[in-house]
């Protein structure tokens, strides 16, 4: 599903450049759960970025779905992330004076789908992550799970090849952490891509394989036994 | 344009923006409502001087005869100039293509009277031209005609005022007044724009003013209203040829300028219009000026809204907008805000300038309108400054790179 390639990818800082990147090879395939863990500076989010199109590289290559992803303007950019790509952030990143349908909504708005099909589809989603009933909240009436199982809802409408989740628990509490784990475990299950930054060991552990970056490489990929967060979910 | 869900997804950013929309609104209301109230002044201005310095004809010449202060083949110097009834006819019979009227005017005060009532008026003893010259409205009866004029008739035309300060509530066509003495019947009642000065007026055939008076033939001074379709220019041409006739019939130094003279009223009126246009132009620009102060403070509140929204539209980005939707997004929200506030503030200025109508008569204010012309291209110009207030925060909006808008504070 994804392939990176040799990666590399600097910040100019003044007359400095930082080398964040240092020769990334990466694989992740089909219905795969990584965890992308490392301490904040070891690069972890700028590759996530990069996956995400957020962000472009400077050196190697990166493959989609077999798509190559470079030299894209920021039209085409736009167009990849809305098709092969859900985001899930730290902060939630809904729109605020938007209520819960409406924000799950709205990357069907930029994919072109009906208004009608678009509200289904919102309710529906909303549905699978158990807040059908808060469809017309406001972000500011909702809890910070319940804002980041919006989010996940948001990322999953557009049906994407892949998720990617930066710090997805990172604003919440430990039990509200694995409910959303078990959310995430429960998309999964289901065969979808995940991709998740974080640097807390035990969400990590929740996942299929870590992957474990420091100073901007690789250290250490490995599979793990999945902890399940339902254990942990009364 | 026409996307009903980029219109929804529009008024969903306006109804949850409130403040924002009516703040930004507000400075264009506010803008296009001056524009609008202080353009329309201008026009009333015009209007106001129109007819505060032209309720009087402006096709005429007058011409006065004056008292000599040059020698002139062999006349001593201080001779009084006298016009007479021969110089009505020699105008007459050497302009003829150019006269519509020609009338003369002897003015004299005359102690009035009505059975117990009794004022003194100004009289003007004139031809029926006269009628035309001081644009003198008819309200009952006829003015003097031409009958009165060679019967020498005592027929006065007595002003509205005149009427109602002797005949009180009777009606004065047909009664007889006395005026210094001499019997008069009255043929008509006038009224005119000119103010109550020019409504306590009592006109009467020259004919019969002179007979009066020792059976004279002389004239105070004479008016000639000239043919409409002359421009300025030939009206000028033409008061170079009559005041040359006359020097020379009278025999006046060419250059003596109290001899007599010639006022063209058409030369009033060019400068009272001038005079009308740079007050127009100087109020039109700082109609401008406020317009475009409106402009700039949709141009800062947009760019402030931008700001504000970084966040929103990164995420927008991230969610798959293009930079495109989100220019359009901008620039339409902008545009329609603009518009309807715009609209909001036309409708306002136009309703203040249609209900001052002539309350501001006493500041040369009267009747103050916008003309259709200039309310469409406010309009124009609404859509394309709501655009460039729009696009320029857009262009910047688009640039936002979703991984720096969804960066956490």
């Amino acid at each position: 599903m994804i392939e990176i390639k040799d990666l590399h990818k600097s910040y100019k800082m003044g007359s400095n450049s930082l080398h964040v990147l240092k020769g990334i090879n990466l694989n992740v395939e089909e219905g795969e759960l990584v965890a992308i863990m490392g301490s904040s500076g070891s690069g972890k989010s700028t590759l996530l970025n990069i996956i995400g199109m957020l962000d472009v590289l400077d050196e190697g290559s990166y493959t989609l779905d077999g798509v190559p992803i470079k030299n894209l303007n920021e039209k085409k950019a736009a167009q990849y992330r809305n098709k092969f790509l859900g985001f899930v952030f730290q902060s939630f990143n809904l729109i605020n004076y938007k209520t819960a349908a409406e924000n799950v909504s709205l990357p069907l708005y930029y994919q072109g789908v009906k208004r009608k099909v678009r509200q289904e589809k919102a309710l529906q989603y909303l549905e699978s992550v158990g807040l059908r009933e808060w469809a017309t909240h406001l972000p500011s009436e909702l809890s910070g799970g319940q804002k980041q199982r919006v989010a996940i809802a948001r990322a999953m409408a557009s049906e994407p090849k892949v998720l990617l989740a930066d710090e997805p628990t990172g604003a919440l509490d430990t039990k509200t952490s694995y409910e959303v784990m078990d959310l995430i475990q429960k998309i999964n299950d289901e065969g979808n891509t995940i991709l998740v930054v974080t640097h807390e060991p035990d969400i990590a552990d929740m996942c299929k394989r870590i992957v474990h970056l420091k100073d901007g490489v690789i250290v250490e990929d490995k599979k793990v036994d999945q902890v399940r967060a339902q254990q942990y979910v009364q | 344009m026409f996307n009903r869900d980029r219109w929804s997804e529009i008024f969903e950013s306006i109804s949850n923006n409130k403040l924002r929309t009516a703040l930004s609104g507000f400075t264009i209301t506010l803008g296009i409502f001056i524009f609008i109230v202080l353009f329309g002044f201008g026009n009333g201005l015009k209007n106001g001087f129109q007819e505060f310095f032209l309720d009087d004809s402006t096709n005429t010449l007058w011409v006065f005869p004056g008292r000599t202060t040059k020698p002139y083949k062999g006349f001593a110097t201080n001779r009084t100039i006298e016009f007479r009834n021969d110089d009505l006819d020699d105008m007459e019979k050497n302009f003829p293509m150019f006269i519509e009227y020609i009338t003369p005017r002897i003015a004299r005060s005359g102690l009035t009277s009505y059975k117990g009532e009794s004022n003194t008026y100004s009289t003007r003893a004139v031809s029926p031209g006269h009628q035309f010259s001081e644009k003198t409205i008819i309200m009952k009866g006829r003015y003097i005609n031409e009958m009165d004029l060679q019967n020498k008739a005592r027929h006065v035309v007595i002003g509205r005022l005149v009427e109602q300060d002797l005949f009180k509530n009777e009606n004065a066509l047909g009664k007889f007044v006395d005026i210094n003495g001499i019997n008069y019947k009255v043929v008509g009642v006038f009224q005119d724009d000119g103010g109550d000065n020019e409504e306590r007026m009592i006109y009467l055939p020259y004919t019969a003013r002179q007979l009066i008076e020792k059976n004279t033939d002389k004239i105070d001074f004479f008016i000639i209203g000239f043919r409409e379709n002359m421009n300025y220019t030939a009206s000028a041409a033409f008061a170079r040829s009559v005041e040359k006739f006359l020097r020379d019939k009278h025999t006046i130094h060419p250059d003596d300028q109290n001899g007599m003279f010639v006022r063209n009223a058409a030369e009033g009126v060019k400068q009272t219009e001038q005079l009308a246009g740079v007050l127009q132009m100087a109020v039109a620009f700082v109609a401008a000026g406020t317009l475009f102060a409106g402009i700039i403070g949709i141009l800062t509140i947009m760019i402030f809204v931008v700001k504000e929204r970084t966040k929103e539209l990164g995420i927008r980005k991230a969610l798959g907008a293009s930079p495109n939707s989100v220019i359009g997004m901008v620039l339409q929200e902008s545009i329609f805000i603009t518009l309807i506030a715009g609209i909001f503030g036309m409708v306002l200025g136009i309703a203040v300038l249609s209900s001052i109508g002539l309350s501001l008569q006493d500041y040369f204010i009267k009747y103050p309108y916008v003309a259709t012309k200039t309310i469409v291209m406010a309009v124009v110009s609404l859509i394309v400054c709501g655009a460039i207030a729009g696009y320029i925060p857009a262009r910047r909006a688009a640039r936002i790179k979703p991984i720096v808008a969804l960066r956490d504070e």
